[in-house]
């Protein structure tokens, strides 16, 4: 068992390792253009050059600010759809159909108009942002309060327990793994949208500055973003199943 | 015995008129709001959007043909998606070595958000159909790796245990006791893996906005002329829960097929 689970970690470091030693003889060797594959010292010395500009913290933080604001819109909106929506079975049966089967268009299809009504600026990505986060939570919420067993929500009752004790007491710890889980797959997706609004039509932020470099040319800067949006989602992903799996951990103990 | 057949039946009844009455009335409300509220420069009620994809985008032999161009690309992405998908799955999957080495490393590209290499995969494909039919490969086939390679885990040990004991090859424990068990999570990686690859194809197409799709809703809504782009963005939603539903009839078909099978 420990065995395997060594050779893996190697094979993983010896996969990167071999990525990147492909990446610097290919480009150092000259057999791929440079303007589809620049050196990794180019996309360092770009990575650098930005960071001194000042240009890319600025970036980053529309793009953070931006996608804080949309999430925070989708989190109380979503959730507040979901609780309302799971109280009843009757409208369970009615909108929860239409909210999975809303889901599977993309949205995206619809930027045309967040651009028509909100304009380019950082409020067409809120929304944009905002509207495809809504999904996720409020699909969950609605699927986590639905599977609190009734027999909890009786044995409370019976015990004497108020609406708002039922609530923060049996509610809450009961469904709070499972609308963790949700969350962060509304936040991955927030994030990835307000990128995606950004690299389709914007005048500020990460995914601006993407599609910028790319129109630019300057592939070096390009790669230079990618590989610091690459680091910050895999960052964050990892910062978020840890939390997931902590809640998941306290939820099966109580 | 037939009443609580036919209260079921009325209140499943009730359930779907509620839901048209609800679309119903968001479209009535919208065509009042449309009609005599709002701004005309960015909101059109239905009844116009209605006359503009009459007379405007269904004779338009142009955006047509960038309709269909569209169809076609999701249909090749999503059958690379899968073949591709599919056959990277079972490598991974059938190995421990692969579960546990090469399936984090594909966890982690999962979640990388792909929008990020959109210039990129125009830069390397072009701007014609090729790049969106990479990107749009590129969103489909992680979830259907991740569904056969997490299917495959389902089957019980014991079972597979069971049959190597009886004296079942390699190949024949695959085959027969991993895969049936595989089928149900492939199902799921398949209509997730059509709502990534229509996200990816759209992605691309808005982003390249000088030819296809894209162009023609960037001049539309660059000319403030809502109601024939709602009415390309309509159809294309058309397009995309038209696909849907083929993969979710494809399922319930095939599912039926395995029920049988399983007798």
């Amino acid at each position: 068992m420990k065995r395997t689970a060594l050779t893996a970690r190697l094979i993983q470091l010896a996969f990167i390792a071999i990525l990147m030693a492909a990446w610097h003889f290919s480009t150092a060797s000259g057999s791929i253009s440079k303007l589809f594959l620049p050196p990794p010292s180019a996309v360092w010395d770009a990575f650098s050059r930005l960071v001194v500009t000042g240009q890319f913290w600025s970036a980053v933080r529309v793009t953070l600010v931006t996608t804080a604001q949309a999430y925070l819109i989708a989190l109380v909106v979503g959730a507040g759809v979901g609780y309302l929506v799971s109280r009843s079975r009757f409208l369970t049966d009615v909108f929860e159909p239409v909210i999975a089967g809303l889901f599977t268009i993309p949205i995206t299809l619809f930027f045309p108009m967040f651009i028509l009504f909100f304009g380019i600026g950082t409020g067409s990505k809120i929304a944009y942002g905002a509207s495809y986060a809504f999904f996720p939570i409020a699909l969950t919420t609605i699927a986590a309060f639905n599977s609190v067993e009734p027999h909890f929500l009786r044995a409370a009752r019976s015990m004497g327990a108020s609406r708002r004790e039922i609530f923060r007491h049996v509610l809450v710890p009961r469904t709070l793994p499972v609308l963790i889980g949700g969350m962060r797959i509304a936040f991955v997706i927030c994030f990835a949208s307000v990128l995606g609004g950004e690299t389709l039509s914007s005048i500020a932020g990460v995914g601006r500055n993407i599609a910028l470099s790319a129109e630019l040319l300057d592939t070096a800067r390009m790669y230079a973003w990618i590989v610091f949006v690459v680091v910050t989602a895999v960052s964050l992903n990892f910062i978020a199943t840890s939390i997931e799996q902590n809640a998941a951990a306290k939820g099966n103990v109580s | 015995m037939s009443a609580p057949v036919r209260s079921a039946r009325s209140y499943a009844a009730l359930v779907r008129w509620t839901r048209v009455g609800f679309v119903l009335a968001i479209l009535v409300l919208w065509e009042i709001y449309g009609r005599w509220f709002a701004d005309p420069v960015f909101v059109q009620p239905p009844s116009e959007v209605a006359v503009a994809w009459a007379t405007k985008i269904l004779p338009d032999e142009r955006i047509m043909s960038a309709l269909g161009l569209s169809v076609f690309e999701i249909a090749v992405a999503y059958v690379l998606a899968v073949v591709v998908g599919l056959a990277i799955g079972l490598a991974v999957g059938s190995t421990a070595l692969g579960r546990r080495g090469f399936f984090p490393m594909i966890l982690l590209l999962y979640a990388i958000p792909q929008v990020a290499l959109i210039s990129l995969f125009v830069l390397l494909f072009g701007l014609g159909p090729a790049s969106k039919i990479a990107f749009g490969f590129s969103h489909g086939v992680f979830p259907v790796i991740m569904s056969v390679v997490s299917g495959m885990a389902d089957a019980p040990t014991l079972y597979i245990r069971g049959a190597r004991s009886m004296g079942a090859s390699r190949y024949q424990v695959i085959r027969h006791v991993i895969f049936p068990y595989m089928v149900p999570s492939f199902f799921v990686g398949l209509r997730l893996a059509m709502t990534l690859t229509l996200l990816g194809v759209i992605l691309a197409e808005l982003y390249v906005s000088t030819a296809g799709i894209g162009y023609f809703t960037r001049v539309f809504a660059e000319n403030f002329n809502p109601a024939p782009l709602f009415a390309l963005i309509g159809s294309l939603a058309a397009i995309a829960l038209i696909f849907n539903e083929c993969v979710r009839m494809a399922e319930r078909r095939l599912s039926r097929g395995r029920e049988a099978l399983r007798r």
